[in-house]
């Protein structure tokens, strides 16, 4: 390639200013040094070094430096621009020069934090700051695009993460539209039947809140129903949610329940009652739900099966059942997303050695949290598989499918808790039982968590640290025979132990909903390892995304109990109402543009676009940005091969320019002919 | 499909049931086991506890010439005896990840003039290429008389399915594919769960009555799920569960008269080979009462019973509706 660049204006003024910050850049890079020589390198007219320049008196600096010196550029070398590029072109800004005619070299996180190599860290700082320069005499002057936004919000997820932002929102006084996948919100919490530590009642704390939702005129909640398609962006998206057909006329159904009653088609519930409880083909999932219309579920009731029955239309009393309702597809605009979308339970079949589905007491903790429910199967009877036989003996295994290199790595953070709850609700109800819990580590770090721990401790549950090898009803020694024996090594006496128990509780983990990864995509979101949503910053911005205006809370970010949960949903809530009463929001203008002069009309770029951001203009055989949904990523500009794509503040001088500045040692040795 | 085949020590000896009964079904299945020409001793466990190098280099030898050998058998090694389907992915792994071991063995193996690239032949167990190569839908095309009625109790042993250096052909801990496969031959597959445990190996030489007491674990477990017989896929797990069956008897005073079968042995039988076909009267423990039972619908069918009306349902596992 040969060099064509645009010169820059000759007498550009560009002032440079390096940061110590404190020890973190001076301690390996010799600031002083690197601020002495770009004093001497082409437009600079001033170059310092300070020890904070994020700090009030380092802003004022530059700013001093530009009404004195006449400066038209500013370089500033610090840490990323993801932490102090908004403080410095607001400096820019308020000495009246254009926020862009400011470039920021990263010498922090890509240079000093990277080596103790003094020499060498230096030599590339000095490279950066060149490039910056040379960088920044390109920079032209923009305007930030104002994005106007749309006050209403969608919430993915109606657990309690969902609720508590639903209800946050609206008493804010504005519109919330609650999808949520299952007939009735409430999510896991309305599975369990006590909370830990406090013993309080799940459904107690939680149903008024559902209630709440069912009821605010703030609220249109979409349940049975899931998003298909977004689009747009911050302040402005489009979302299309498929309401899946119930076969029941809302306008008409009072939720009487007849139906159900009637209905003579009784399978096994796998969702809300953990296959542990039958419902009907007619069902609603609790008694309590929100809303209250019932689903038909086509692929156990008998008239879709074998086209007759109709059962529940005859007793109907409003003539609500619809044998005909078609999924609806419904379009919503919006202007911010929050996603809450939950977590799946480890499957404990996927550890075979622990017998789950095989050995018929052993039990699932979400089977577990259903059985003790008083509303459950066994009106919160503890029984073996049997229905009728009360336990004596009581095994629960910590960590299944967590801290396991074979399954998740990560610590599942709330069994410990539940395992502990478990044992107290079965010496609750079964006060001579022998209970043992088998853990790696007690891990109770929350408020009145440890206090917990103690009480348990107290009650004379049995406590074994290590890891089950496994489950097994192979009796080998007298007294084992009919038992399930748990064969662990006990690491603090350092023994081999089979403990024979009647029942074994699997403490199951946390996991990513199954189908987090092509849900992440739908929303423009990542996944890490797991299939946990991505937060901005793990500990300043938990429940900000990498796309504006799309928020995360509760577990579909990652394992937490419902403390945290809540308090996430309730962080969320006001980064919405937040931008909400922003109105406005000022949007950096690095978009693509794309000139109709050069455009060949190959249409490379409109696939590639991530954002859906290009258009085919039919009529003139061109491609075309829409300016508000561009993202400015560059994939476009790179791709295109009549290169009749621009990226705004990041055109092809500016990027060349500062290659050649990071190469300034070598350009003696490489004539410029050959670069 | 053709692979290289290494019998091992076992299967030319007191396994010759083995070998006899492999050949026999891996025939029709469209299996060309091309026999490794000059093999040699994979070393059992007695080399690599004595000195790995010398170990290393007598099991890569077998490698460097399937390696050699290629055109005749692809480079896939089958090895039906799970010691040495065991030792020679373990040789294979270690040179892959230390060049230096690997450096050092090819200096040994150069006197014969061989040489082994790590990673180039690929060994398999035979179970895994019988289930996972051929798989369940064609090997059922096979079966003309089912095993109907037969209990057996599949037993895997501890080496085939772990480590798993290279493939990890089934579940470590519980391992399900000979359960599948004994399934199709229309057998009654019965819960073992100590599937995976230990024969006792060689204990049986060192110390005996370690290894009567890990026999009895097998054979009582084997017998408390009333199993007809037990169904192996390893020499060593045969010849302890078979041979020394009497002495377990006599050590603590129990009965079990359990006979112990190759899975190729069964699946012969339900492919309509002869009995003698396949190694069937080697045994010790005779097979014939036992296998007189195929075709005897009224227990395994009776089994089924109603369910309480106050039981709980069960889990539902992958696969069940």
């Amino acid at each position: 390639m040969t060099k064509q660049h645009s010169q820059p204006e000759a007498d550009e003024k560009v002032g440079v200013y390096v940061c110590h910050c404190g020890s973190n850049i001076a301690k390996t890079i010799a600031v002083q040094d690197v601020a002495e020589w770009a004093a001497g390198q082409p437009h600079v007219t001033v170059a310092r070094d300070y020890k904070f320049m994020c700090s009030s008196l380092g802003q004022e600096l530059v700013e001093q430096d530009i009404k004195d010196q006449g400066l038209t550029r500013v370089v500033v070398a610090a840490c990323s621009p993801h932490m102090h590029e908004k403080t410095f072109q607001g400096a820019c800004e308020r000495s009246g020069l254009n926020r862009f005619m400011f470039e920021m070299a990263n010498i922090r996180e890509l240079d000093s934090w990277t080596t103790n190599d003094r020499e060498a860290a230096t030599q590339k700082a000095k490279s950066m700051v060149s490039g910056a320069v040379e960088r920044v005499v390109h920079h032209k002057p923009l305007e930030m695009l104002p994005v106007h936004i749309n006050p209403k919000t969608l919430i993915v997820g109606g657990g309690i993460a969902g609720i508590t932002a639903a209800l946050d929102i609206a008493n804010a006084g504005h519109h919330v539209y609650l999808v949520e996948r299952e007939p009735s919100i409430g999510g896991h919490m309305a599975q369990v039947d006590k909370t830990f530590p406090t013993l309080d009642c799940s459904a107690c704390i939680l149903t008024p809140r559902m209630v709440q939702v069912g009821q605010h005129p703030n609220i249109t909640l979409l349940s049975y129903s899931e998003v298909e398609q977004v689009d747009g962006y911050v302040g402005s998206f489009t979302v299309r949610v498929r309401k899946k057909a119930r076969y029941i006329n809302e306008e008409l159904c009072t939720g009487c329940g007849d139906c159900v009653e009637k209905c003579p088609s009784r399978v096994v519930d796998q969702v809300f009652e953990a296959g542990l409880g039958y419902r009907k083909s007619v069902y609603k999932p609790f008694p309590q739900a929100v809303p209250k219309y019932p689903v038909i579920d086509p692929d156990s009731c008998t008239f879709f099966q074998r086209g007759k029955c109709k059962a529940c239309e005859l007793v109907c009393p409003t003539g609500a059942i619809d044998f005909a309702q078609k999924d609806e597809l419904l379009t919503l605009e919006v202007g911010s997303i929050i996603l809450s979308t939950g977590y799946d339970l480890f499957d404990a079949r996927r550890i075979p050695q622990y017998g789950y589905g095989r050995l018929a007491n052993v039990f699932t903790s979400l089977e577990f949290e259903r059985m003790v429910n008083a509303a459950g199967p066994t009106e919160g009877q503890i029984v073996l598989r049997d229905g009728v036989t009360q336990p004596k003996k009581v095994g629960i295994i910590h960590c299944v499918g967590s801290r396991d290199k074979n399954h998740n790595e990560y610590c599942s953070r709330v069994c410990c808790m539940y395992s502990l709850k478990f044992a107290h609700l079965v010496r609750e109800r079964i006060p001579d039982a022998e209970i043992y819990n088998f853990y790696i580590d007690i891990r109770a770090s929350g408020k009145r968590y440890e206090e917990f721990y103690h009480r348990v401790l107290e009650e004379g549950t049995h406590f074994v640290r290590g890891r089950v090898a496994e489950v097994t009803d192979a009796a080998r020694m007298p007294g084992e025979e009919g038992s399930l024996i748990i064969q662990v090594e006990d690491t603090l006496i350092g023994k081999q132990r089979r403990i024979p128990v009647d029942m074994v509780l699997l403490s199951a983990g946390v996991e990513a909903r199954s189908d987090s990864q092509e849900f992440a995509q739908k929303f423009g979101l990542g996944c890490d390892f797991s299939g946990f949503f991505i937060e901005r910053h793990p500990k300043l911005d938990p429940v900000l995304t990498m796309s504006d205006g799309i928020f995360v809370s509760g577990a579909c970010q990652g394992p937490m109990a419902i403390p945290e949960t809540v308090a996430q949903a309730g962080s969320a809530a006001s980064q919405v109402i937040s931008l909400i009463s922003q109105g406005t929001l000022m949007m950096e203008p690095i978009r693509a543009r794309i000139n109709p002069d050069q455009c060949s009309g190959c249409r490379i770029c409109n696939n590639l676009c991530p954002y859906n951001a290009i258009t085919f203009l039919d009529d003139q055989k061109i491609s075309q940005v829409i300016t508000a949904m561009c993202q400015g990523c560059g994939a476009c500009v790179s791709a295109c091969p009549s290169a009749a794509i621009t990226g705004a503040h990041f055109t092809a001088d500016q990027v060349m320019s500062q290659i050649e500045g990071l190469l300034w040692d070598m350009r003696e040795t490489i004539p410029l002919e050959a670069v | 499909m053709k692979y290289s085949y290494y019998p091992g020590c076992s299967l030319e000896r007191q396994a010759g049931a083995y070998h006899q009964s492999a050949l026999a079904v891996a025939a029709p299945l469209g299996i060309e086991l091309v026999e490794l020409e000059d093999w040699n001793c994979c070393g059992a466990i007695e080399y690599i506890a004595v000195e790995l190098l010398p170990a290393y280099a007598l099991i890569s030898r077998n490698l460097a010439l399937a390696a050699q050998q290629n055109g005749k058998g692809g480079n896939q090694l089958v090895a039906p005896c799970s010691a040495c389907y065991l030792n020679l992915s373990k040789a294979d792994k270690y040179m892959d990840d230390s060049p230096e071991l690997a450096a050092k063995v090819n200096t040994a193996l150069a006197a014969g003039g061989l040489n082994y690239t790590p990673g180039s032949i690929r060994t398999r167990h035979l179970l895994d290429v019988i289930v996972n190569d051929i798989g369940f839908d064609k090997v059922k095309e096979h079966v003309s008389s089912a095993l109907t009625g037969l209990r057996v109790a599949p037993y895997y042993g501890c080496v085939a399915v772990r480590p798993g250096f290279h493939d990890h052909f089934d579940d470590h801990e519980y391992p399900t594919s000979m359960d599948k496969l004994m399934q199709v031959m229309g057998a009654q597959v019965v819960d073992f769960p100590l599937k995976a445990h230990c024969c006792g190996g060689h204990m049986t030489q060192i110390s005996q009555s370690v290894a009567l007491e890990l026999i009895r674990r097998l054979l009582k477990n084997a017998h408390d799920y009333a199993a007809d017989v037990i169904v192996t896929i390893c020499p060593m797990c045969q010849l302890n569960l078979d041979a020394y069956q009497e002495s377990v008897n006599r050590h603590f005073g129990t009965d079990y008269q359990i006979p112990i079968l190759y899975f190729t042995q069964l699946m012969g039988l339900a492919f309509g080979l002869a009995p003698e076909e396949l190694g069937i009267g080697k045994e010790f423990i005779d097979a014939r009462p036992a296998l007189a039972k195929v075709g005897q619908v009224g227990e395994a069918a009776a089994g089924r019973t109603k369910r309480d009306k106050k039981a709980l349902p069960m889990p539902r596992m992958a696969g069940e509706v």
